[in-house]
């Protein structure tokens, strides 16, 4: 029943999409803005990441990998192998295994590498799906799965763990770190409240309340597209308004943003994978 | 002279970093370069160099966007002393032409295809006709910008100058040096102060 109500809501999305698409590049930002919000708002409950969830689910329990084991049994995202309940919002965090600050998607690639004997190359060759892809990759289902076993926790990144307070300090420099051509920083666009890049809001990335609309409703259900991504995503696509080269796929530059932005909306409930516009 | 100046803050720009006092934490400043050193491959048009820091932008870094004036004022000149101007001397151009550019928010990003023309991106922070309601808010609003400012030789010059290389008047200014990087050329530069100057233009009706 849940499932048909997610598929009715996708071709919903589907058609809004495509009209998105042709006005994007139009005068017409600030109406299809709107409309959206709409949709976003209505949709919310039945979010088509839900779909994502479940595949994740399925993908988290089975035997898989060269070493054919499954991740439920193997992987331990910081309270122990296979417990899921809460990890999500407390990523960012220390794993001595690993020795690494690690944020959810790096450390859930790291035991399928590790534990299952999948090659990284592989993963990272196309860790995102982009709008014709018949599906998301597997490592973004797995992500959506165990973010949304967070929902309801609040944000509880471990800054008195002086491994994490570094990575902390070092994302905080990075995201102040002003280069390329057009001179810009994350905080060029999301450094002061208020801001708006044509109709899209941007949030102030160093206040609570900013970083709170950063990281809250990812990973997501994107709109534009009809993809799923994840925060590994968006930074990505962040540095490439940056006009940045790209960041190299869960890589420690993008833990120590994660850890920044996390850990600045800390005390916060995470609400679960979201929709995006 | 000019040249003078440049060069003399060429060399001591590396002195001067040192001095600086810096209000990042140079020991995650260090940490969070090498950082990014290693975590970059070079994308379409967008290749590892950008990621390391110019004169200009290793100040502002160093400072928090807060420069020490003396420091700012012989810096800002030099990036005076480096302006390209239009063949003809001419500094208005076509204001229908600039507002084209000026809503494109084309170029330098790896997805973007190398050699297409850059647009300006002005609407992504400004307000500038009040046709467009889809504007941006991370610079002042623009509209009416030659109704209340004039449009002088003056105020050509200083429009196309702000425009060429925002650093000029502001060494820490958000906005990028479109002159400076060659993301726009002089004539298309002229266009668009010819979008916030010309009478004619919708920004001033
Ligand atoms: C040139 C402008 C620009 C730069 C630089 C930039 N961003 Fe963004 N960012 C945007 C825009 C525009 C959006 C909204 C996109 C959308 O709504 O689809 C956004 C969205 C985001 C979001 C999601 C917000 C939400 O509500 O879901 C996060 C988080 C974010 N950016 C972080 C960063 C970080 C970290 C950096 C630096 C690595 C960065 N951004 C650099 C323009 C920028
Ligand atoms: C990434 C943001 C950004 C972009 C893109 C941008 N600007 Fe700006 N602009 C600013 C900011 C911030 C200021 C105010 C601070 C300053 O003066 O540097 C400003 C100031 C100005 C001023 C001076 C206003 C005054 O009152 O004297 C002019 C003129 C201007 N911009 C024109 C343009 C034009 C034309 C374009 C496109 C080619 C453009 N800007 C693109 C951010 C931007």
């Amino acid at each position: 029943m849940k499932t048909l109500r997610i598929l009715g809501a996708l071709c919903t999305f589907a058609v809004t999409g495509g009209l998105y698409a042709q006005t994007a590049d139009n005068i017409d930002h600030a109406k299809a803005a709107q409309e959206f919000e709409k949709f976003r708002a209505e949709m919310e409950d039945s979010n088509p990441a839900e779909l994502n969830e479940l595949k994740g689910e399925e993908l988290w329990k089975a035997k898989r990998g060269p070493k054919n084991v499954s991740l439920a049994e193997s992987c331990d995202l910081g309270l122990g192998i296979g417990k899921i309940e809460g990890a999500y919002v407390q990523m960012p965090r220390y794993f001595k295994d690993a020795d690494a600050v690690m944020d959810a998607e790096r450390r859930i690639v790291w035991c399928m590498v590790e534990k299952q004997g999948f090659k990284f190359e592989d993963i990272a060759k196309k860790p995102f799906q982009s709008p014709n892809d018949s599906g998301a990759p597997d490592i973004t289902n797995l992500v959506m799965y165990i973010a949304g076993h967070s929902r309801g926790k609040p944000f509880a990144v471990d800054l008195k763990d002086p491994k994490v307070r570094e990575v902390y300090e070092i994302g905080k420099e990075i995201a102040h770190y002003r280069a390329g051509p057009y001179d810009f920083a994350c905080s060029t666009c999301h450094g002061t409240d208020g801001k708006r890049i044509r109709m899209q809001d941007l949030p102030n990335i160093n206040t609570k309340e900013g970083a709170t609309k950063a990281v809250m409703g990812w990973p997501a259900w994107r709109m534009t597209g009809g993809v799923a991504l994840t925060m590994q995503w968006r930074m990505n696509d962040c540095f490439r308004q940056q006009r940045f080269p790209e960041p190299k796929y869960a890589s420690d530059t993008i833990t120590a943003l994660l850890t920044y932005l996390t850990a600045n909306a800390n005390g916060v409930v995470y609400k679960g994978p979201g929709i995006k516009r | 002279m000019n040249r003078k100046i440049v060069f003399a803050t060429l060399v001591a720009l590396p002195c001067l970093t040192t001095l600086l006092p810096a209000q990042a934490d140079e020991n995650y400043r260090a940490k969070a370069i090498a950082m990014i050193q290693k975590d970059f491959k070079p994308r379409g048009q967008a290749d590892l160099d950008r990621l390391a820091e110019d004169g200009v932008q290793a100040i502002c870094n160093r400072t928090g966007n807060h420069p020490p004036e003396a420091l700012a004022k012989t810096l800002e000149a030099d990036q005076m002393a480096s302006v390209k101007w239009p063949a003809d001397g001419k500094l208005m151009g076509d204001w229908k032409k600039g507002e084209s550019l000026a809503q494109s928010g084309r170029g330098f990003t790896w997805s973007d295809k190398p050699g297409l023309p850059v647009g300006g991106n002005c609407y992504n922070c400004h307000q500038i006709s009040p046709k467009e309601v889809a504007y941006g808010t991370i610079g002042p609003s623009l509209l009416h910008f030659g109704k209340l400012r004039g449009n002088t030789p003056e105020m050509q010059k200083y429009v196309y100058t702000k425009i060429y290389n925002a650093k000029i008047y502001n060494l820490c200014s958000e906005m990028p040096r479109f002159g400076r990087v060659e993301a726009l050329k002089p004539e298309q530069i002229k266009d668009l102060v010819a979008l916030l100057l010309d009478p004619e233009s919708p920004v001033n009706k």
